[in-house]
């Protein structure tokens, strides 16, 4: 738990991460995630509660905490006076690195981070893209077994995106890694496992696959039949066993389950009653559910869910 | 090869950043300009025709009221502005060695620019035959006096992310240590306080214990107050920086 003042900006967050997991921290901006982020590395203490990694507590043994992470805080900092060589040799140094090891080291994060470009150039002339990759190579320089990125893509082009992303999923096989982010598709192509915490507390904890299946979308069948009204077809689709309504989305109806665990059947009686009927189909889908869905749903104000409504 | 001490490595950083901007250059030819207008003009070294550095030493209490916040005030309000604060204490170091390394590395820059007055010993030398001891305790004591100096802006830099509040603050913090124990001052006090009060005041002053120094004097009592308000003001500033951290 910390509070800032009367303000409690993370409340009950409780979690753990194993060496192979990604684990993606989601949530709106001020939700607490960096609050969380920056009591993992122990930049700030906790106001209550505890913090372990690797089996040390980050208040009683931080320096042991704060070898094994390598830590790329949100507005990726650096020394806008030094050399992208300078600042990494720098990095290397404080990381207690030393002659081969470190030029090894230095050198495997410049090709891991694509700085080679850059490598003597002054970091206040380059583009955020290369200063945010600056700092990600700072925090990866010592090989760290635990990696916590605020926000690693944030203000990169769409391929530094991706690039980043690869690179966190190989990475991921061999350390335990904890990323924020508020982009959706990113806990898709990175994580192993999300969390979304909203004003300072947990709303869900889950892999991709189970927090979309929270999606009202989950499960339901969408299909277009060009043979038949819509009335006539929603009217038959809804009295089908196993469907609570049936809506109109885009010219093609789609029916939803009465029960998710169950989807795969809904699909299957929904083509079977088709064949009775003769509709002529042009498509049937079984919709996956959609994480952007799930995450306006559970971060959402009640307030403005109402309005939404 | 083992790898550099925490201390040193933030050190060396921080000194590199004063020669890789223009300011550490403008301040040395300013410390200059000054040192030698203060000794030889406003001090009037040759009309004294003695074979001292009075008239140099004289002036540092009052140079350096202006020229070390000026060398001190981004240590750490920089680090805060830029955010680079959140790096530093997430690498593996104590809080007081960066705190030491960074007064370190701004403390060696003074003593260079200190160093770079060296024309105005050899020039005394060329003219007379100084008590070169005394120069030295001169020095000496200056370099202490520095230091004070420099740690109290580290503390006010730890206050705030705005280079110019720290500046201010720290001048302000100055100029009371060095009235405190100013002859018109302590004259002025003299008439409605007791002695034993302004002898009070002014044993935490600057002067009284920069005086000794100047006169060739190395006393164990002025080297522990220089000594206790390095340590002070460093360690308010690791006070200052976990307050700040803990929100």
């Amino acid at each position: 738990m910390k509070a800032f003042g009367a303000k409690r900006a993370v409340d009950g967050v409780s979690f753990a991460v194993e060496r192979g997991e990604v684990l993606g921290f989601l949530g709106p901006n001020g939700a607490g995630k960096s609050t969380t982020m920056r009591m993992i590395t122990g930049f700030i203490p906790p106001t209550d509660g505890s913090v372990k990694v690797g089996g040390h507590d980050v208040v009683e043994a931080p320096l042991e905490v704060k070898r094994l992470i390598g830590y790329l805080p949100e507005a990726a900092p650096s020394y806008p006076d030094m050399t992208v060589a300078g600042f990494l040799s720098f990095a290397a140094d404080m990381r207690g690195l030393a002659g081969d090891a470190k030029k090894r080291a230095i050198g495997r994060v410049i090709d891991l981070c694509f700085l080679d470009a850059v490598i003597h150039q002054s970091i206040d002339t380059l583009s955020k893209g290369y200063r945010h990759r600056t700092c990600l190579a700072q925090a990866l320089i010592h090989d760290p077994d635990v990696l916590i990125l605020d926000e690693p893509t944030d203000g990169l082009d769409p391929n530094q995106k991706h690039e980043v992303r690869n690179l966190i999923r190989e990475l991921g096989a061999s350390k335990a890694i904890v990323f924020s982010t508020h982009i959706l598709e990113e806990v898709d192509a990175a994580c192993t496992r999300a969390i979304i915490i909203d004003r300072g507390r947990i709303v869900a904890n889950g892999t991709p696959d189970e927090l979309r299946a929270m999606s009202d979308l989950a499960g339901a069948v969408t299909l277009h039949a060009t043979s038949l009204g819509a009335e006539a077809l929603t009217e038959k689709l809804a009295a089908l066993e196993g469907v609570s309504r049936v809506e109109p989305v885009d010219g093609a109806l789609r029916a939803y389950p009465q029960d998710k665990a169950n989807a795969g059947a809904l699909a299957a009686a929904v083509i079977a009653l088709a064949g009775r009927e003769g509709w002529r189909l042009d498509m049937v889908r079984t919709e996956e559910g959609q994480l952007d869905e799930v995450f306006r749903r559970i971060t959402l104000p009640d307030t403005v869910k109402e309005r939404a409504r | 090869m083992s790898a550099p001490n925490p201390v040193w490595t933030i050190a060396r950083r921080e000194l590199a950043s004063y020669f890789s901007s223009p300011v550490a250059y403008v301040f040395l030819v300013i410390f200059l300009l000054l040192t030698g207008f203060f000794t030889f003009t406003a001090g009037a070294f040759f009309e004294r025709g003695e074979a001292s550095l009075a008239s140099f030493f004289l002036w540092h209490p009052w140079l350096y009221l202006v020229l070390v916040p000026a060398v001190g005030m981004r240590l750490w309000s920089e680090e805060r502005r830029a955010g680079t604060l959140e790096l530093l204490f997430t690498f593996p170091v104590a809080p007081w060695q960066a705190i030491l390394g960074k007064f370190l590395a701004s403390w060696l820059f003074l003593a260079i620019a200190l160093a770079l007055t060296f024309p105005v010993v050899i020039t005394v030398n060329v003219l007379g035959e100084p008590d070169n001891g005394q120069i030295l305790a001169g020095y000496f004591g200056s370099l202490l006096m520095a230091g004070a100096y420099l740690a109290v802006t580290c503390m006010t830099s730890a206050m705030t992310r705005n280079q110019v509040v720290s500046f201010i603050l720290s001048v302000v913090i100055l100029l009371f240590l060095i009235l405190a124990g100013f002859t018109p001052v302590t004259d002025l006090l003299v008439r409605w306080a007791s002695p034993a009060f302004v002898d009070t005041v002014a044993a935490f002053s600057f002067m009284t214990h920069f005086d000794p120094f100047q006169r060739g004097v190395i006393d164990s009592r002025d080297l522990i107050y220089f000594l206790s308000v390095i340590g002070f003001a460093l360690f308010a500033t690791g006070v200052i920086l976990r307050n700040y951290r803990a929100g």
